[in-house]
């Protein structure tokens, strides 16, 4: 702020201003257009409803003023008989179906069914034609998801990922407790994350600290074991984890050989995995910040309290520690952030009951192509995250904060 | 020294710029590219089909990877994008590909006639790649006295106590539950389709669920035999007969095998489409097949006469002759309708209850 005043006051500041804005801005492009819009693209699908209205003009218009208590007029009928036999033909009917049977399972069969149908069907009698077409042509459940997916913007994936539904007349209720399934993934998402912070925390405190402290050769032999896991894929350390840890794996060989057990004991695909694969992967993103901070804190400060009578504990606590908390917070911000993302780990070293939020965002992404689920579940995680955020600011004063 | 810093600034955002425009040029005029499902098979794929078209067409041919499911075709379709000329997928996804515009409906006086190729692998928008199956693989060492025979004694905890290896994913594993609870294979999806149905196969997979290891890729559950992390696993027959080659004591057995019919579909809206035909003659040949089953993954050919140069021994581990005698062929038209409605809620359903 000072500078830029001063900037502001001298002559030709305008010019420096605009120099030093025209500078950044290559930069602030590259993160607008690489990653603000295309990540704001993906989480707006979360809330994107305009497809059906879209596909089926006709349809949703007659069904707007429609009260849904009893079935639709006959003039809904031919709407979504015209709708579906035009959207057919230039191939965008599938779309609609597809968000559709989101809604309501069996949807996509019924509209593909009748936009097959549609050219040979008497548009006249439109309401027996369909109902002979397809029973649930006559039913209420039909017809209110329709209305209910009319747009252009819904709430219904942010609810559902929260297990809240959504009903036709915007009723919100808690889903059926054997439907509920995203807020339970996502506590032990942040379980996971939070245990692996912690682990990471007590592990790479004293490794930093020992790498701050270390000279010459010693030094940069540690700093390259520590950083030597950083260069390998992310996918052979999960593997390695995998041969190390299985049942007739390198640990529990050793066990068996030094008769620590007489049974291989169950080291993967269960949380302990988890957990250790996790760590290690993320332990650098610990002792990186923890060790530039303890580098710049001087010695002769730790001497200097002794010298003043302070045992090595209460120096440690008192002098030392508030002066490494900054790299503290750093590391752990980091490492809960990454961990609260990870998928390929635990899909492959994690039991079924340690799959975390990421898997399922992949599942809808790649597998059911449900991209407004994907997104839905992305925006929870995202905001459980930026929550996190304020609750270190305060206990690590994030202004404060120095990474590099 | 100002002026020159300037030039730089703007000549580096330039460059940087004619770099993202070459990089879509370059992406525009890609080469032939034909994608699968990476791993084994299209190691396979790439020395006997791939590689040799290649050749022989003197073109170059750049291959994907499908990682099964719809979101890569969906992407394709939001983007407009053809990273892929020809690719092979599930019945399922190539009748929906077919009905939504994004597949080609074949011209087959290009590949055929279809009476070339064996029943049932000729359908309007693909030609089949090839049949696997997926049986339920143990090993012989250390299994134990008894050895298992039928599906349903994957889910006999008493004699076989252990961990189990399943396919995790509810198509097509919840119609083989339903047949190792007795269900009949013409019966599976009129079972399948009613609430209780679904109810019945998910109650008899939580019968052995403490003991149930999930895979997602087919090199998982060899190791996991090998290595004796599960004693039976539900596994793609290739795989095991791939690990008896190389010495390794696994078996499977054929009682109720899922039998896969993949199909090679071509995209509309491409540049390549003389070479996505070319492509498929070179494949309908029978010797490649056949060299396919011999040298590579002992899978079924699909073109007419292939199957009888193929020698017994490789015949006898292949999805093929009595190896079928109970098999469960997936893809028919109830299949593909079935899963076309139910698969979002089902697999969400099979995420629920493995996570519980």
């Amino acid at each position: 702020m000072l500078q830029m005043t001063s900037i502001r006051g001298t002559p030709g500041g305008r010019r420096n201003r605009f120099r030093a804005l025209a500078l950044i801005a290559p930069l602030f492009c590259l993160i607008v257009a690489a990653f603000a819009v295309p990540i704001g693209a993906v989480l707006f699908y979360a809330v994107d409803d305009r497809e059906v209205s879209t596909i089926l003009p006709r349809t949703t218009a007659a069904l707007a003023a429609w009260n849904g208590r009893e079935l639709p007029p006959q003039a809904a009928f031919t709407a979504a008989l015209v709708d579906a036999g035009e959207a057919y033909e230039v191939h965008t009917l599938h779309r609609a179906a597809e968000r559709l049977n989101h809604a309501l399972p069996g949807f996509r069969s019924l509209l593909m069914r009748t936009g097959r149908a549609a050219a040979r069907l008497d548009h006249e009698g439109a309401r027996a034609a369909l109902v002979t077409l397809d029973l649930r042509w006559g039913k209420l459940a039909t017809w209110r998801t329709i209305k209910s997916s009319a747009g252009p913007f819904t709430v219904r994936y942010l609810l559902a990922a929260l297990d809240l539904d959504l009903a036709w007349d915007g009723t919100i209720t808690r889903a059926p407790e054997d439907r509920r399934i995203y807020l339970a993934f996502l506590e032990r998402t942040l379980t996971i994350a939070s245990s692996v912070t912690v682990i990471c925390a007590i592990l790479g405190f004293p490794l930093a600290y020992v790498l701050a402290h270390a000279r010459g050769g010693v030094e940069r032999l540690l700093f390259y074991l520590v950083l030597l896991p950083l260069w390998t894929s992310l996918l052979v350390r999960t593997a390695a984890w995998v041969v190390l840890l299985q049942r007739e794996g390198v640990v529990n060989g050793a066990l068996l050989a030094i008769g620590l057990v007489r049974e291989p004991v169950p080291l993967i695909y269960n949380r302990f995995g988890v957990l250790v694969a996790m760590t290690h992967i993320l332990l650098p993103f610990m002792v990186l910040p923890l060790y530039s901070v303890m580098r710049s804190i001087p010695r002769d400060q730790m001497r200097a309290a002794g010298s003043l009578g302070a045992a090595p504990a209460a120096a440690f606590v008192t002098v030392y520690l508030p002066q490494a908390l900054p790299g503290l917070g750093a590391g752990c911000l980091l490492v809960l952030v990454l961990a609260a993302g990870f998928y390929i780990t635990p899909v492959l070293v994690g039991g079924a009951s340690d799959q975390m939020l990421s898997t399922m965002i992949a599942q809808f992404a790649l597998g059911t192509a449900n991209w407004s689920m994907a997104a839905a579940l992305a925006v929870v995680l995202v905001a459980c995250v930026f929550l996190v955020l304020p609750l270190y600011a305060r206990v690590v004063r994030l202004e404060r904060l120095r990474v590099a | 020294m100002r002026r020159f810093l300037h030039f730089h600034y703007w000549l580096g955002s330039l460059a940087g710029l004619l770099a993202v425009t070459l990089s879509l040029d370059a992406a525009a005029a890609r080469d032939f590219t034909i994608a699968s499902w990476g791993g084994a098979t299209q190691d396979g794929k790439r020395i006997v089909y791939f590689a040799p078209f290649a050749e022989e067409h003197g073109i170059a041919v750049q291959e994907g990877v499908y990682q099964g499911g719809w979101g890569q075709f969906r992407a394709i379709q939001e983007t407009g994008e053809r990273p892929w000329d020809v690719v092979s997928v599930e019945p399922a996804e190539m009748v929906r590909g077919c009905e939504e515009g994004l597949f080609k409906r074949l011209d087959w006086s290009q590949i055929g006639p279809a009476d070339r190729y064996l029943p049932g692998v000729v359908h309007e928008c693909g030609l089949g790649a090839f049949v696997s199956a997926q049986t339920v693989g143990y090993n012989a060492e250390l299994i134990g006295d008894t050895r298992p025979t039928r599906i349903e004694d994957f889910f006999d905890l008493d004699t076989w106590p252990g961990k189990r290896g399943i396919l995790d994913r509810p198509k097509p594993t919840l119609e083989w539950v339903l047949l190792a609870d007795g269900v009949a294979t013409k019966d599976v999806f009129s079972v399948l389709r009613t609430p209780e149905g679904v109810d019945r196969a998910f109650a008899k997979l939580e019968t052995i669920k403490p003991e149930l290891r999930f895979w997602t890729a087919g090199a998982q559950p060899p190791e996991w035999l090998i290595n004796g992390e599960v004693v039976m696993s539900q596994i793609f027959s290739g795989r095991v007969a791939n690990a008896k080659k190389e010495g390794r004591p696994l078996e499977q057995i054929w009682d109720r095998a899922i039998v896969y019919l993949d199909y090679w579909v071509v995209f509309e809206e491409i540049k390549h489409l003389d070479d996505a035909y070319a492509f498929l003659r070179f494949f309908s040949d029978p010797r490649r097949q056949v060299e396919y089953a011999i040298t590579q993954l002992p899978y079924g050919p699909i073109s007419q006469g292939a199957m009888e140069l193929i020698p017994a021994e490789v015949a006898a581990v292949m999805p093929a002759g009595d190896n079928l005698a109970t098999a469960h062929w997936t893809g028919s038209q109830e299949d593909i309708d079935f899963w076309i409605d139910h698969n979002d809620e089902l697999t969400e359903r099979w995420n629920r209850w493995k996570a519980q």
